[in-house]
């Protein structure tokens, strides 16, 4: 044997990472991803907002016009709780969800995922449990993961997160010595479930985060793109002390400009202050200006309207596309808002195995083991409706009805999943 | 010079192509090469002629990138080209074909079944499949015949694990390969040809996290440990060098290719597989053998390109 008794790992640092990087590591399904993103291939995968449909000139005079007014102030820093102006704007946008709240109650972050984090780094402890919906929001899942958090996930019906199993999980945590942190729920047209909460079921959830002292996560980022004209109360709405709400305009705006906000109670409000400035000193002044000049000069309200019609006639193009083109035994969750169906496979189906075929078939989704920290969700994928235009998102679907027609002939000849 | 480096592409290796492209190009320009990227598409011929570059460099996994179809649409085209030719492509891109090859060159070949699924279906998968655990013995390698990057491959340890390995590796292409696992030292030997002849490169060695060199362990920088030049003996360098070489020779390669080969216990050089178009992203095995001869990546692109142009 020569002498070369040290190898290298092309990484110096490989010894000194955080325990929380272990799962920060190349994987099969983001390389699958990467061919997703060419135009030959129709992505249901990714929940991109269509910004297409906003009028850039229109943009471009909003931009203008806040350098021209201030520039100073927009290319410096700013305060960690977000800019004055926008925090009022912010009242005028959740106002059609029945959210009312002062000016002070407000922290603009850096999109709402940036609040979410802020949350958890306030909250939670490595070990702390996080109550999750059944699937659940993979860009909050990673968040809890980066903190370390225990999440466990709580049983969906037709009505959304259900409170008998919520309150059995809290009981089975507490069996464990163990105390629930937090609830993270989306309670309106959910990502990835598509399911949206009714308000009784809100009331039941609260009042059961009341009655065992569990915070709520309120994720509401698709509020105001209700296809049937109902614009549903958050549970903040009504329990300002128990809920921390987040909101976006990545959906109803732009997603470029990374422009979230939380609503939260006062003391953890001002921790929330504190973490947004140990962790970006400010959100970015510029594009805080853009929004708020934006809200504040344009029909953005219409704006939100026209994005309502394209995703509602994008959402009933994949629907009857489902239901002209999938084969016996799927099954799927109807939306009414947002940006997502949740498909349930026959047995046997495996949809993360099953993405490589499909991504050959120049189709892409995202595999439901994304929205779970526990393995599940490889019966289920993720199909998003809102950045194709409709013939493509047939043209999609029927890619898929193909590459399951080929799956199934695969399962049946080696007898998995009892086919 | 002006070179067209070729990337990307739809294949599952599209982001590996695409780092190796970037990474490539980036060397070049830093030897005032003239590079410009070009993620390949039905736009590629007419973008070619717009850009008329001295030298196309492919750098394209996968299907298209390395099964010939690329080169002979070059050669079609007329564009002088890095790399092996078609005809040469088509047979190293076949896994089968390439271990007769390897057999008949007096290299040690796993034994292998390779069937479509076709065949699975035509003739009960059941039955098969005890042939082939029969036949191989547990633990085998089930993976895709074409391919790289491991995308498709498991190990399995027992029958029952075996119908899901068949599903995954179907998944990614219409024939499996099925093979005994072998442990023991896996190798990477890089063969560079230029106009001074052809020759070896330090050789690799490969000690990855998991049990298969799989592609979270190819592209997680830290979850595979390498040695260059392998911990071997002198006697194993020289006849892994050699196998490598006959490889390259016994195909018909040219430039540049990569043979993975694996010793077991007894010190037997088992052939694993040979690639036309290996990998030169921050963790794949060439640019760490280039490395290792004290070599620098941009300058032996250079080399090979600059002895294509005379």
């Amino acid at each position: 044997m020569a002498e070369n008794s040290s190898g290298s790992r092309l990484d110096p640092w490989v010894q000194a990472y955080a325990s929380r990087a272990t799962s920060m590591r190349a994987s099969e399904i983001r390389a699958l991803f990467a061919v997703a993103s060419r135009p030959e291939v129709v992505s249901l995968a990714g929940g991109m907002p269509f910004v297409e449909a906003l009028d850039v000139e229109m943009f471009r005079s909003v931009v203008n016009s806040v350098i021209t007014k201030d520039a100073k102030t927009a290319l410096q820093y700013g305060a960690g709780q977000g800019h004055v102006s926008l925090r009022e704007s912010v009242l005028e946008v959740m106002r059609p969800t029945g959210m009312s709240a002062h000016p002070d109650d407000i922290v603009i972050t850096a999109g709402s995922q940036m609040a979410i984090d802020l949350i958890v780094r306030v909250m939670c402890n490595p070990g702390d449990v996080i109550l999750v919906e059944s699937p659940s929001y993979v860009g909050a899942l990673g968040v809890f993961r980066a903190y370390e958090a225990d999440i466990r996930h709580v049983a969906m019906d037709v009505d959304g997160l259900n409170p008998v199993a919520l309150q059995e999980m809290i009981a089975k945590v507490k069996a464990e010595g163990k105390k629930v942190k937090l609830l993270y729920t989306i309670p309106s047209f959910h990502n990835p479930a598509g399911i949206t909460q009714p308000q009784a079921r809100r009331k039941e959830i609260v009042e059961i985060a009341q009655r065992e002292d569990v915070l709520i996560i309120e994720d509401d980022p698709y509020a105001l793109l209700s296809f049937d004209s109902i614009i549903h109360r958050p549970m903040a709405a009504d329990e300002k002390e128990r809920v921390v709400y987040c909101g976006s305009f990545s959906k109803i705006i732009s997603a470029g400009l990374r422009i979230g906000w939380a609503v939260a109670p006062h003391a953890l409000r001002e921790k929330l202050v504190l973490a947004n400035e140990a962790a970006s000193l400010c959100p970015s002044n510029f594009t805080q200006m853009i929004v708020d000049e934006y809200l504040r000069t344009q029909d953005w309200l219409a704006q939100v309207a026209t994005f309502r019609d394209i995703y509602q006639q994008r959402r009933d193009a994949l629907l009857t596309a489902l239901t002209d083109h999938m084969p016996p035994g799927v099954s799927w969750t109807v939306p009414t808002g947002g940006f997502y169906s949740w498909l349930t496979l026959p047995p046997g189906f495996d949809a993360t195995a099953m993405l490589p075929r499909a991504v050959s078939h120049l189709v892409a989704y995202v595999p439901g083991t994304g929205f779970y920290a526990d393995g599940q969700g490889r019966s289920n994928l993720r199909l998003s409706f809102c950045y194709p235009p409709p013939a493509r998102i047939v043209e999609g679907v029927k890619r898929l009805s193909n590459v399951m027609s080929e799956e199934a002939e695969l399962l049946k000849t080696f007898g998995v999943g009892g086919n | 010079m002006k070179v067209a480096v070729l990337a990307g592409g739809l294949s599952a290796e599209r982001e590996v192509s695409l780092r190796s492209g970037r990474r490539v190009s980036q060397a070049l320009r830093d030897k005032g090469v003239e590079v410009f990227e070009v993620d390949i598409d039905a736009d590629l011929l007419p973008e070619l002629r717009k850009l008329n570059p001295d030298v196309v460099l492919p750098l394209v996994h996968g299907q298209i990138g390395e099964d010939g179809s690329l080169r002979e649409v070059l050669d079609v085209a007329g564009y002088k080209t890095l790399g092996s030719a078609s005809a040469a492509a088509r047979i190293a891109f076949e896994k089968p074909i390439a271990n007769q090859i390897a057999a008949a060159a007096g290299v040690f070949v796993p034994k292998s079944i390779v069937l479509p699924q076709e065949a699975f279906k035509s003739l009960g998968a059941a039955d098969l499949l005890e042939s082939a655990i029969s036949s191989i013995g547990l633990p085998m390698v089930v993976k895709p015949s074409h391919g790289g990057s491991a995308l498709g491959a498991s190990v399995v340890q027992t029958k029952a694990e075996l119908p899901a390995a068949m599903v995954t590796a179907f998944s990614y292409g219409a024939v499996v390969l099925m093979q005994p696992f072998i442990t023991g030292t896996e190798i990477a030997v890089c063969v560079l040809e230029d106009k001074t002849g052809i020759k070896t490169l330090p050789i690799v060695e490969i000690v990855p996290d998991h049990q298969l060199y799989d592609y979270d362990c190819r592209y997680t920088a830290g979850m595979t440990e390498f040695f260059v030049p392998a911990r071997i003996s002198p006697e194993l360098t020289a006849a892994a060098n050699e196998i490598a070489i006959k490889m390259h020779k016994a195909l018909g390669l040219k430039d540049i290719s990569r043979t993975d080969l694996i010793i077991d216990a007894a010190g037997n050089i088992w052939f694993l597989e040979v690639n036309i178009n290996p990998g030169q992203t921050e963790t794949s095995l060439f640019p760490q053998a280039i490395a290792a001869a004290g070599l620098d990546l941009g300058d032996v692109f250079l080399n090979l390109l600059t002895n294509l142009d005379q």
